[in-house]
C-alpha cells in the first residue's frame, strides 16, 4: 500500500461521517487549544515579571536593614522599619572591588500637594544621590535629574515620577512648579519617563528629593532605608554580595550568621517569583491536559465505533489481500489524522486566544515555538495511543467471520 | 493446480464442535470449470474459504500450484489471496459510498500496482464487465442489483488471478456464476 493510498482511503473514511469526524475533533482541539494558550499566558506572566525586575536596574544588589528571609524576599512589607543602615555604610561600601554605583536611599510616606491645581496625593518620597538613576536605569523625560549641587546645598527640589506627575499636575508640565511636601515647597525640576509597576515596587509613582534634603529637612534622621548598589559584572555579583556582608557585618559588630541587614540581590528575587509562576503554568497545563485526555478518550471511542460498523469492510478488505499491517495502519493513519488536524486547528485558536488576551490588556501572553512543537508532538502521540488498540483489534479479525459480521 | 486431500474443518463455539467438512479430496487441473453442489448445510462455503486461502483446513493438505497453503500463516496467506485469487462473494461486499473505479481498484492498491499499470488494469475489468466510462464514478449505493454483481465481478477479475472463486452468486450472469480455474 503506497502512501498516497493510504492518504486517500483516511481522507475518504474521515469524510463519510462528517459530524462525527468534526465532533471528535472537537475534543482535540480544544484540548490542545487551551494547552497552548494556558501555557501562553504563564509564560508570559513570567516574562513579564523578568521584564520588571530587570527594569528595576541590572546586576542591583539591594542592601536592606532587617533581616529578609531568603524564599520570601521583598514581599513583607513591614521591613525596613528597623534602622540600622547609615550614610557611613554606604560610604564604606565604595571601597569595595567590581561596585560601578552606589545609590544610598531613605523612603519616607508623604501628603503631597500641588499649590497650583490644588491636587494632592499619598505618595513615596526618596532622598537619592545622583546616581540613583544610574543604579536603578531611570531616565528624565522634561528636565533633569537631582545633582550633586541640590545634594550638597539642601536643594529644596523634587523630580516626579509620571503617574506621581499626572496625579499632581493633570496634563499641565509640572517642571518649574512648585509641590509642598510636609508642608515645605520643593521647586520641580523633572519628570521621568514611564516604566511600568514591578508589583510591589512601582518607581512612576514616587518624587525624589535630594537625600540630604531629605534626612535633615523631612524625617529629621540620618538612616538609611535602602543602599542600592550596582555591580560591574553579573559574574562579580555573589563575591561582592559575600564582601558587602562581611563588611557591614564587621562596621555593626554582628554575627555574620544572624546579621541586622540583608542584601538582596536580583537573582534571589527572580528565583522566588520564577518559582511562583512556574507553578502557575504547570498547573494550568495540568489542567488543559486533562481536557487533551478526555479528547484522546474521545478518539478511541469513535474509533472503536468505527472498527466495529467496519467490520464488514475489513473483512473484505482483508479478503483481497490486505494484511494486518495494512489494516493496522489504516486505522492508525484515521487516528493520527484526526488528532493531528485536531491539533492544527488547536494550536491556530490557542494562538488566537493568547492574542485576545494580550490585545484585550488582561495578560502580556507569550506562545513559544517549544508549546508548538509540544502541542504536535502530544496530539501525534494521542492519535497512536488511543488509535492503537482499535487498530488492533480491526487488523486481529479474521476475514470470514468480519464478512460473515451483521 | 489445485490439489486437496484428506480436509476436515471443525469449527468450534465454545464446548460445541461442529464439523463442516469430513476428508475431502480431489484435484482441478488449469483451465477447468468446476462447479460446487450440495444442499444448504453440506459445507459448500466452507469449502470456498480454504480455496480461497481466507480459512485453513483443521487437517489435511491443500496444494496450491505445488505449494502447500494449509499451514500457511495470515501475512502469507494474504499474499496468495491477493496474487492469485479473485473472490466474488454471495453479498459481493462492495465498499459502501465509494466509487466503481475506486472498488476494482481495491485489489491492486494492496498488491501496490500502482499509476499507469493500475489504470489500465482498472479500466480493463470494467470494460469486461460491460461497464462504460460514464459508470466509473458512480458510488457503490447508486447501483442497480445487477451492476453492484458486475462490480464484484471485475474487481475479482482485475489483478489477473489464476483462481476465481465465485460463492453462490445467485443472479443472472450464466457465465462466470462457477468456481472457475482459467
Amino acid at each position: 500500500m503506497t502512501f498516497a493510498d493510504l492518504f486517500h482511503e483516511t481522507i475518504a473514511a474521515l469524510s463519510a461521517n462528517k459530524v462525527r469526524t468534526g465532533l471528535t475533533m472537537l475534543g482535540i482541539i480544544i484540548g490542545i487549544a487551551s494547552v497552548i494558550s494556558m501555557v501562553s499566558i504563564g509564560e508570559g506572566a513570567k516574562k513579564s515579571i523578568e521584564g520588571s525586575i530587570q527594569g528595576l536596574g541590572s546586576n542591583l544588589l539591594t542592601v536592606m536593614p532587617g533581616v529578609v528571609q531568603p524564599g520570601r524576599a521583598v514581599v513583607s512589607a513591614g521591613r525596613g522599619s528597623s534602622q540600622t543602615l547609615k550614610n557611613t555604610d554606604a560610604e564604606a561600601l565604595r571601597d569595595i572591588q567590581g561596585i560601578s554605583a552606589i545609590s544610598p536611599e531613605l523612603n519616607r510616606r508623604f501628603q503631597i500637594t500641588a499649590p497650583t491645581t490644588g491636587f494632592n496625593t499619598n505618595s513615596t518620597v526618596i532622598g537619592a544621590e545622583p546616581d540613583y538613576a544610574l543604579v536603578r536605569n531611570l531616565i528624565t523625560d522634561n528636565g533633569s535629574f537631582i545633582t550633586a549641587p541640590h545634594l550638597r546645598g539642601l536643594g529644596r527640589v523634587a523630580v516626579l515620577g509620571p503617574t506621581a506627575a499626572t496625579d499632581l499636575f493633570g496634563e499641565e508640565d509640572p517642571v518649574g512648579q512648585s509641590v509642598r511636601i510636609n508642608k515645605m515647597n520643593f521647586t520641580v525640576i523633572g519628570t521621568l519617563q514611564k516604566k511600568g509597576s514591578a508589583g510591589f515596587f512601582n518607581p512612576d509613582d514616587m518624587i525624589f528629593v535630594p537625600l540630604s534634603t531629605m534626612q535633615k529637612l523631612l524625617s529629621g534622621d540620618d538612616y538609611l532605608s535602602t543602599i542600592a548598589v550596582s555591580v560591574t559584572d553579573k559574574d562579580m555579583m555573589p563575591i561582592v554580595q559575600q564582601e558587602i556582608t562581611a563588611l557591614l557585618a564587621e562596621r555593626h559588630r554582628v554575627d555574620l550568621e544572624s546579621p541586622d541587614f540583608s542584601v538582596i540581590s536580583q537573582a534571589d528575587i527572580l528565583g522566588t517569583l520564577t518559582q511562583v509562576t512556574t507553578t502557575f503554568t504547570l498547573f494550568l497545563a495540568s489542567i488543559a491536559s486533562i481536557s487533551l485526555l478526555v479528547g484522546g478518550i474521545g478518539i478511541m471511542n469513535m474509533m472503536l465505533t468505527t472498527v466495529t460498523e467496519r467490520t464488514r469492510e475489513i473483512g473484505l478488505r482483508k479478503a483481497i489481500g490486505a494484511k494486518r499491517r495494512d489494516i493496522n495502519l489504516q486505522f492508525l493513519a484515521e487516528a493520527v489524522m484526526l488528532t493531528f488536524t485536531g491539533g492544527l486547528i488547536g494550536i491556530l485558536l490557542g494562538w488566537l486566544v493568547a492574542f485576545g488576551v494580550t490585545k484585550l490588556g488582561i495578560v502580556q501572553t507569550s506562545v513559544s515555538l517549544s508549546s508548538i512543537l509540544l502541542a504536535f508532538g502530544v496530539s501525534g502521540a494521542i492519535g497512536i495511543i488511543f488509535g492503537y488498540y482499535p487498530a488492533r483489534r480491526a487488523s486481529n479479525l479474521s476475514p470470514i467471520e468480519a464478512l460473515r459480521y451483521e | 493446480m489445485i490439489e486437496i486431500k484428506d480436509v476436515t474443518k471443525i469449527y468450534k463455539t465454545g464446548d460445541v464442535e461442529f464439523q463442516a467438512l469430513y476428508g475431502v479430496s480431489f484435484t482441478i487441473r488449469d483451465g477447468e470449470f468446476v462447479a460446487i453442489m450440495g444442499p444448504s448445510g453440506s459445507g459448500k462455503s466452507t469449502l470456498m474459504h480454504i480455496l480461497g486461502c481466507l480459512d485453513t483446513p483443521t487437517s489435511g493438505t491443500y496444494f496450491l500450484d505445488g505449494k502447500n497453503v494449509a499451514s500457511l500463516d495470515d501475512d502469507a496467506l494474504a499474499d496468495i489471496r491477493k496474487e492469485k485469487i479473485g473472490f466474488v462473494f454471495q453479498q459481493f461486499n462492495l465498499l459502501p459510498r465509494t466509487t466503481v473505479l475506486r472498488n476494482v481498484s481495491l485489489p491492486l492498491v494492496y498488491a501496490s500496482v500502482r499509476g499507469d499499470e493500475r489504470n489500465k488494469k482498472v479500466e480493463k475489468a470494467l470494460f469486461s464487465a460491460g461497464f462504460d466510462r460514464s459508470h466509473f464514478l458512480h458510488h457503490s449505493n447508486q447501483l442497480s442489483g445487477g451492476q453492484i454483481q458486475r462490480v464484484a465481478i471485475a474487481r475479482a477479475l482485475v489483478n489477473n488471478p489464476s483462481l476465481i472463486l465465485a460463492d453462490e452468486p445467485t443472479g443472472n450472469l450464466d457465465t462466470k456464476t462457477r468456481t472457475a480455474r482459467l
